[in-house]
């Protein structure tokens, strides 16, 4: 296996932006709305029972953590979702899963090591 | 191969998974209920967790932390919720300080653990929530510095491909 010397960081903290910016349904929502690119800010914000200010603010959430780009089309700006980024929300996912994956696996040899050396005490 | 199932709901931010050991269901108990031993699996090797405490009853407080290759201490508690030995377990657990004490203001999630034996064999099924979405962040981070001092090169290249595309 590669040992990167290089710090991590950097993942680290996007990793940090993408997870607040999704650890929120309305702007989960505003992700599922925005994949054609189509919607406004302020179409987007006739949505949701919330002040368009707000709306603006989640969006610009969901733009620092690079899930969406916004793009000016004459006096409107459009959000679109980046399936990148989400693509690598579920790779965060993946690193959890990668986590516990090398639990079980050390359990595992935890486990074949005690069978071959008896613990004492336990076994009749 | 001891995973048999993982999955994972991007939607409600938890993981859910199933093994099967060649083990009896007590030995399997054992690797949560012994605190020398989960500090053997809990942590990889790169970033093993040392258990300061282990009250291991309802209530009981489990304290620990991850020692990484710099030197660098991550302090983390659990409290066993409830516990049906050798069969469930439900713990909670979040960050703490130094000295072991929860912090207030981090998330918290919940872990629940069944085990069931069948003819020597011990499935273990676990699930690994977060009390609210929010708390996902924290949870993630709680198992990043395995995930990623374990499988460095290839997330970090995975990573660098995402970005660059």
């Amino acid at each position: 296996m590669v040992v990167s010397p290089a710090p991590t960081a950097d993942a680290d903290r996007e990793l940090d932006e993408l997870f607040h910016a999704l650890a929120d349904a309305t702007r989960r929502d505003i992700l599922r709305r925005s994949v054609d690119g189509e919607l406004s800010v302020s179409r987007l914000a006739d949505a949701y029972p919330m002040s368009f200010a707000a709306v603006q603010k989640h969006v610009a959430v969901l733009e620092r953590a690079g899930l969406v780009t916004k793009a000016r089309a004459g006096r409107e700006v459009l959000v679109r979702t980046d399936p990148d980024a989400v693509a690598r929300a579920r790779e965060a996912l993946d690193r959890l899963e990668l986590a516990w994956r090398g639990r079980v696996d050390r359990m595992a040899e935890l486990l074949a090591a005690d069978r071959t050396t008896p613990r004492r005490g336990r076994d009749a | 191969m001891s995973v048999i199932s993982m999955e994972k709901d991007v939607e409600a931010l938890s993981l859910i998974l199933a093994a099967e050991f060649d083990a009896p269901i007590d030995r399997v108990w054992e690797l949560w209920a012994d605190p020398r031993l989960l500090e053997r699996w809990w942590g990889p090797p790169t970033y093993p967790a040392t258990v300061t405490e282990h009250d291991f009853r309802p209530g009981g407080r489990i304290r620990y932390h991850m020692t990484g290759p710099e030197g660098d201490r991550h302090h983390a508690w659990m409290e066993v919720v409830s516990l049906d030995p050798p069969r469930a377990l439900r713990v909670r657990e979040g960050f703490a300080d130094e000295t072991g004490r929860p912090l207030a203001d981090m998330p918290v999630g919940t872990l629940d653990l069944a085990l069931a034996e069948d003819a020597g064999r011990t499935r273990m099924e676990l699930r690994y929530a977060c009390d609210s979405p929010e708390d996902l962040e924290r949870l993630v981070e709680m198992g990043m510095p395995e995930g990623i001092r374990q499988a460095v090169g290839q997330i970090d290249a995975l990573l660098a491909e995402a970005v660059a595309s």
